[in-house]
């Protein structure tokens, strides 16, 4: 008991850590649900890592990295969607050279600083041991906007999963509700890099995400699962990390992972296993 | 659809649902079709037959206001097209994310009358006993609770063909509506569509199926331009069909078979 409690319970910063980290898992889970369902992983993928320059900019500059990844992730919607509306190239390939120029334009600017592999390491992995109070304050409000804009969406959010040109025609406008996701995905990586870092935010969004497409049935289902699973992997990870002194933020991205990776092969022996009297049900 | 309500609704110009004149569709300015002309009376039923590429799609996609026209007049529902959401349902071809959604064939269906119930409106009892209802009229309401990806394709379809019903639109546009039904499916959609139709509804269908198009009050040959259109006895000839197909084998079956000229590539697959 002692090993599972104490640590959270006798150090701060490992308190602060697992507050932190649970609102990141619950932002996570409602949006990554839409990305999962989407098909926006590799946006998503472009959005967590071309805010790296604005970050390492503004932190050059003297300004905090939040500022910076707001900027960088405007810069990354405006470029993301300017590429799909005009492009007649794969925009596959135009977002993928996209993020990768970010990411190479924030590895030059850091490279300006004088502890080039500590900050680079900062933003791509976080700092889940060293969270504010204020920045668990600004973690919660963001999480309430993801929900509650999740929540009034939720109708042509599903209708978008669904079919985007049937929601279009049932009224709802696709531009308006896909660049409503873009800012839900956007808003959660800007809050949540400064504790599982631009690299590892990425995780959380699709693991628990994609663990719970295959356990649920239902997309309310699926963000209960997918906050469950984030929750675990952020409270295993803290614990992994304070006991064995491994990287806190990379052992709860590994812990997500390993999840998803544990569900899914469960699913394909089960589903195997299943499929032959399931269609023999269904005829 | 042969439901001889002809005589009812040509009274009044109210009914008139669709109105096309010289009207020339295609996407990014690039016409597919030229010059067409056609009125859609409430309670008619117009198949739009053709091969792949032929600019079916594009016709649907274009009445209901995801493609603009090129130029020429467009009436649906006495409005520019994608004005009336809610009166309007639409079959597209594809449903591509229907393997991970995790959906259950009832909720698919109950997202028929979201149009209805906007951003904020509570779903009703009345919304549910539409959705059952529908569930009902295509056969399926053993698999409500099933998940949509443990479906069939076929029941899958008819999952789709139920949500459209419980729109209860007054315009069902449809891309390939029986495509992967089986005979009995096949039976069922056009039962669901006769009452679609006797209840006032008007119905524009894109199809393979010549023996579908039979059933309707109007069809329109196209083939990157309208070959012809008119009743079934008019337009399903031997001749206009070779114009249509470019092959046509007559067998012993009754009715028309046609072999589906191969395709290199497929605008509507391809074109979004």
């Amino acid at each position: 008991m002692d090993w599972l409690i104490t640590p959270f319970s006798s150090n701060n910063f490992m308190l602060h850590a697992l507050l932190a980290g649970v609102l990141v898992a619950i932002s996570c889970a409602i949006v990554g649900t839409f990305v999962v369902l989407r098909g926006m992983a590799f946006i998503g993928d472009a959005l967590a890592h071309g805010v790296l320059p604005g970050i390492a900019g503004s932190m050059l500059l003297g300004y905090s990295g939040m500022a910076g990844a707001v900027v960088g992730a405007a810069a990354m919607i405006g470029g993301i969607s300017l590429i799909t509306q005009r492009s007649r190239l794969s925009s596959d390939t135009a977002i993928g050279l996209l993020f990768v120029g970010m990411l190479a334009l924030g590895v030059l600017i850091i490279s300006r600083s004088n502890s080039f592999s500590g900050d680079l390491t900062r933003i791509l992995f976080g700092e889940i041991l060293g969270v504010s109070t204020r920045a668990i304050f600004i973690q919660l409000g963001a999480t309430l906007v993801v929900a509650a804009i999740a929540a009034i969406c939720s109708r042509p959010f599903l209708l978008l999963c669904f079919d985007a040109e049937q929601a279009q025609v049932m009224g709802f406008s696709v531009r308006l509700y896909h660049n409503a996701m873009l800012f839900l995905i956007a808003l959660t990586i800007v809050v949540s890099f400064q504790t599982v870092g631009t690299l590892l935010v990425f995780g959380m969004l699709l693991a628990p995400a994609g663990a719970g497409a295959l356990l649920a049935r239902r997309i309310g289902s699926m963000i209960a699962w997918a906050a469950i699973l984030g929750i675990s992997s952020v409270y295993v990870g803290l614990l992994l990390s304070y006991h064995f002194d491994i990287a806190a933020g990379a052992a709860v991205v590994l812990t997500a992972i390993t999840i998803f990776f544990a569900v899914f092969l469960v699913q394909n022996l089960r589903s195997q296993h299943s499929r032959s009297s399931e269609a023999a049900l269904h005829e | 659809m042969n439901n001889n309500l002809d005589s009812k609704v040509a009274s009044s110009g109210e009914r008139v649902i669709i109105h096309a004149d010289n009207l020339e569709i295609g996407y990014n300015n690039k016409p597919v079709v030229k010059a067409i002309k056609f009125q859609l009376l409430a309670g008619e039923a117009l198949a739009l037959v053709g091969i792949n590429g032929s600019g079916k799609s594009t016709l649907l996609k274009t009445i209901v206001g995801l493609l603009d026209p090129i130029q020429g007049q467009l009436t649906v529902l006495g409005k520019g097209p994608g004005s009336t959401p809610r009166r309007i349902a639409y079959l597209s071809q594809f449903h591509a994310s229907g393997f991970i959604l995790p959906l259950r064939a009832t909720d698919v269906v109950r997202m028929g009358r979201f149009p209805n119930r906007g951003l904020f409106g509570r779903m009703t009892r009345e919304d549910n006993e539409i959705a059952e209802s529908a569930l009902h009229t295509m056969g399926i309401e053993h698999l409500a609770d099933f998940p949509l990806r443990s479906l069939s394709g076929g029941q899958q379809q008819r999952v789709y063909l139920a949500q459209i019903i419980a729109r209860q639109a007054d315009l069902l546009i449809m891309d390939e509506p029986t495509a992967g039904l089986d005979a009995a499916g096949r039976e069922i959609y056009l039962k669901a569509i006769s009452s679609e139709l006797a209840r006032g509804a008007a119905v524009v269908s894109a199809t393979h199926d010549i023996q579908e198009a039979a059933h309707c009050n109007q069809v329109m040959l196209l083939a990157h331009r309208v070959v012809g259109i008119g009743t079934p006895e008019e337009v399903l000839t031997p001749g206009m069909l070779l114009e249509t197909f470019g092959i046509v084998i007559t067998g012993d079956r009754p009715g028309v078979a046609v072999l589906e000229r191969e395709h290199g590539h497929d605008h509507d697959k391809h074109s979004h």
